[in-house]
């Protein structure tokens, strides 16, 4: 147990005590206590840079179940730290944010601090996890208070339905995760991280590698909403802002994207991967650009734009693992520039998302709607906002002087340098890439337009507006702000940034070039392909932005049933139907029914076996002579049978059992089993007795005499049964492999004094199945007692009344 | 000599038996195959005798007697069912 254990543990303790701290100090709002969290962990964390920029990692590790190989090890390198801190530095802006956010009187705090730091401490247990069992345990406990926090306001529908959505859709692919996690033990037998990235020479070669990298990415896609499943992600923004800036566009979404990261080392390099990657990426950033022009909600702008921006980072993770193929030298530096894009972007991400969505909820908290149609010139009544909004935007959008700006840049040289390829096939599509992600990068422009201006210039609208709108208070403003100083920041010294922060997860996406990275930012290097393509895009988003009432209409052509959303809709109904309607098919009530299920698989199971397994065999030649009356005795009973089966009547059938039952009696006789003889007797003489009995009670009405109509399906499965039951009886008399064990009760007068051998064995050498079937006779009898008790008893009731 | 004698004897009580059940499957009223039940009891009891003098033990006394017994009351049983409607009447109170 380390210090990183506890500090990891610290938000899980948080969240017991927090309902405890919201009773004893109502007056105090619940979220100081928490900030202490977040803020404690954020300030340790900080202290491993040193270590992590000098290159160096560390393993702390507590045994949780060591025989199944499960240790709750902690692993710190630069990809881990930096998420951590993001997490944790993120986490106490959200927190201090939502203090000014969520108002005391109204909103259920000890609930909604309890979810975050859950949340908070399985993100955090995610990215610094070395062991990918507790990872998974992590990752399904990061899906599960999402799912809470989505469905905070659970009175309300939507957020029922988006928090259902999401938990479907992120559990789904934390099932086929485990699955590959499952896969990496059988391929590595380890469950350790590092571990598996050294063997990952070997791993290629595994016949399971193709699959347990489709279903890694399965777990990584749905988490990180990539093509097509983001769909949950528009849906999750019925959550509280707070959440939303925290969990939908910082910490959750990008889980995905660090899983890839992080296993980039082993499945980098490979054509699959590259091209799974980079095209999700690619069609996630593209679709998502698309689609975020035309909301008309400020929160369902944004997701479409986290949704976008994701696919720009997962893209840049696939081209930038092309570098591996080359496994060093200069043409894997070139192709590093990817990698170094997509952590730098992932990092500026979480600035300007982050703050755009802490914009959004001021504006809705002080303005009442998030509706563009409804807001506009807001710029004079919430300057400040308006400032930080810009700064967000046009980092979004990638102008200068805003980070967003240089991972633009840079994610331009990744898309060139990747068409550049000469291996994958690159040859026929790879001149596509640049052209997508310049398109896609002009509509994020425009939306990055749409966002601030529509919002904060053109006409006021007051009369249209919930509230009288007026300046955030400072609290709610100075997260925000903090994040918007951080985006401008690192425009102008990123390579602060780069040495503590890039370098060391580039180390640990791409080990075999660590220390060859040639990474300097540059806010300005000449005039490149990159900057024309900037430029480009300046001037058709402008135009296009100009002109957005000309074509916006065109969304509207677009169908309701082919978005994803429908599909996804129609599908859980048809799931549903479909289901139901299998389960009626078969499941019908009647107990023939069900009978001839079981008659017919058995049939079907036991014959088959023994049909392929070559079961049957038929051995005579040590079957006993029969006697002329034995087969006179036998037709006896074949006729008995035969009676009970055809008769019209309930009576004769009776008549036709008693007869079969003094017939098999009969043969114990010739058989030579006295005991058995003299029980089946007296059985026997009951159970018809009883059935007299029963048919006194059987209803005057419904009686029918006439007997069951002949049913050919009955009778084949009848006859099959029959024939089967015959051939087993008599395949096994020709399998005996071994002699029987019935010597051995031979010396039952000396063992147990006893001259009855049948009385000897059941009461003295397994006497135990002696006491169990007395209990069951004694269950009957008390069974049928209270049936027939309880029965009088309701119709006394009954008469009462 | 015996042993033939002994399996003619049964060979005919089976063959007696299936006689019993031809009357039980086709007697046209109830009590017809009442009567065959209690005739085939009474057979077997007769079979149960003669297989064991033919297998030459005592064990089978026991079933002899406890068939008597029981297809009495068999047949009383059924006797009661086509006379009355109920093998055990309820109480009248």
């Amino acid at each position: 147990m380390s210090w990183l254990h506890i500090f990891i543990l610290l938000p899980f303790l948080f969240a017991v005590i927090i309902p405890v701290l919201y009773k004893k100090f109502p007056k105090i709002h619940t979220g100081w206590f928490v900030l202490a969290a977040p803020a404690g962990i954020f300030a340790y964390l900080l202290s491993y840079i040193p270590m992590v920029a000098g290159g160096e990692t560390t393993m702390y590790s507590l045994p949780w179940i060591p025989s199944l190989d499960i240790h709750f090890s902690l692993y710190v390198d630069g990809l881990g730290l930096i998420f951590a801190l993001l997490i944790t530095g993120i986490g106490s802006l959200v927190v201090f944010y939502s203090i000014y956010y969520l108002s005391k009187v109204r909103e259920a705090l000890h609930n909604f601090y309890v979810y975050l730091m859950m949340f908070m401490g399985a993100m955090l247990g995610l990215v610094l996890s070395d062991n990918l069992i507790v990872l998974y345990l992590f990752w399904e406990l990061t899906s599960i208070s999402s799912f809470l926090l989505i469905a905070y306001w659970y009175a309300r529908r939507q957020s029922r339905y988006g928090a259902q959505k999401s938990m479907l859709i992120t559990v789904f692919g934390g099932f086929a995760m485990l699955a590959a996690i499952i896969m990496f033990y059988i391929m590595g037998n380890t469950f350790s991280i590092r571990e598996l990235l050294s063997q990952a020479d070997q791993l290629v070669q595994h016949d399971l590698f193709i699959a347990t990298m489709i279903l890694l990415l399965l777990g990584a896609f749905t988490k990180s909403a990539q093509f097509p499943f983001h769909i949950w992600l528009p849906d999750a923004m019925e959550a509280p802002t707070p959440v939303s800036a925290y969990l939908h566009s910082a910490t959750m979404v990008k889980a995905g994207i660090y899983l890839v990261a992080r296993f980039t080392p082993i499945f980098g390099g490979t054509m699959e991967w590259f091209w799974i990657v980079t095209a999700v990426g690619l069609i996630t950033l593209f679709w998502g650009s698309l689609l975020a022009v035309k909301q008309r909600d400020l929160k369902a702008l944004l997701a479409f734009s986290t949704i976008s921006q994701l696919g720009l980072i997962m893209s840049l993770l696939g081209m930038g693992s092309a570098a591996l193929y080359y496994g060093g030298g200069e043409t894997s530096q070139l192709h590093s520039a990817a990698i170094l894009a997509a952590v730098f972007h992932l990092v500026n991400h979480s600035t300007f998302k982050g703050s755009l969505f802490m914009v959004v909820g001021i504006v809705d908290h002080e303005t009442g709607t998030r509706d563009l149609r409804k807001l506009g010139g807001l710029m004079s009544i919430m300057p400040i906002t308006f400032t930080i909004a810009i700064i967000g935007s046009l980092s979004m959008a990638g102008l200068p002087p805003f980070n967003g700006f240089l991972s633009k840049e840079l994610f331009f040289t990744g898309t060139l340098n990747a068409a550049s390829l000469d291996i994958f096939n690159m040859e026929t599509y790879g001149a596509l890439i640049p052209i997508v992600a310049w398109v896609a990068s002009v509509f994020t422009f425009v939306y990055s337009l749409i966002l601030v201006f529509k919002t904060f210039l053109g006409k006021f609208q007051p009369e249209r507006l919930e509230k009288e709108a007026h300046e955030a208070p400072w609290g709610m403003l100075l997260p925000p702000l903090v994040l918007s100083v951080l985006v401008i920041g690192i425009f102008f010294v990123p390579n602060v940034l780069a040495d503590y922060a890039l370098e060391p997860m580039m180390a640990s996406i791409l080990p075999p070039l660590e220390g060859q990275f040639d990474i300097y930012i540059e806010a300005w290097h000449g005039f490149v392909p990159e900057l024309f393509m900037t430029i480009g895009i300046v001037v058709i988003g402008l135009l296009l932005y100009l002109t957005l009432k000309k074509w916006l209409w065109l969304y509207n052509n677009m169908p309701r049933a082919m978005t994803i959303t429908n599909a996804y809709n129609s599908g859980l109904k048809r799931m549903e139907s479909g289901s139901r309607k299998i389960t009626d098919l078969h499941m019908t009530g009647f107990v023939r029914d069900y009978l001839r299920y079981i008659f017919v698989l058995l049939i079907m199971i036991v014959g088959a076996s023994l049909f392929l397994l070559d079961g049957f065999s038929f051995e005579v030649s040590n079957v006993a002579p029969i006697n002329l009356y034995e087969m006179i005795l036998a037709a006896v009973l074949v006729g008995a049978a035969a009676m009970v089966v055809l008769t019209r009547s309930r009576l004769t059938a009776v008549i036709g059992v008693g007869v079969l039952g003094y017939i098999v009696a009969l043969f114990f006789v010739v058989l030579r089993a006295p005991d058995l003889a003299l029980t089946q007797l007296a059985i026997e003489t009951v159970s018809v007795a009883l059935y007299l009995l029963c048919f006194y009670h059987l209803p005057r009405l419904r009686q029918r005499d006439e007997g069951d109509g002949l049913n050919v399906m009955n009778l084949v499965i009848a006859l099959a049964v029959g024939t089967l039951v015959t051939l087993i009886a008599l395949s096994a008399n020709g399998h005996r492999m071994f002699p029987a064990i019935s010597d051995f009760y031979e010396g039952g007068y000396e063992l147990a004094g006893a001259s009855n051998m049948v009385n000897a064995i059941l009461a003295d050498f397994r006497a135990f199945d002696t006491l169990l079937e007395i209990f069951v006779l004694a269950i009957a009898g008390l069974g049928v007692y209270s049936l027939i008790k309880l029965r009088l008893a309701r119709r006394a009731s009954d008469e009462n009344q | 000599m015996f042993d033939a004698v002994l399996l003619v004897m049964l060979i005919m009580l089976a063959i007696s038996i299936l006689v019993g059940l031809y009357r039980a499957i086709q007697g046209p009223s109830m009590a017809d195959r009442v009567i065959a039940l209690d005739l085939i009891g009474i057979m077997m009891i007769a079979l149960i005798g003669v297989v064991s003098i033919y297998l030459e033990t005592q064990a089978f006394l026991e079933a002899i007697l406890v068939l008597g017994i029981l297809a009495f009351i068999g047949t009383v049983a059924f006797a009661r069912f086509i006379e009355r409607g109920a093998v055990i009447e309820r109480k009248r109170d």
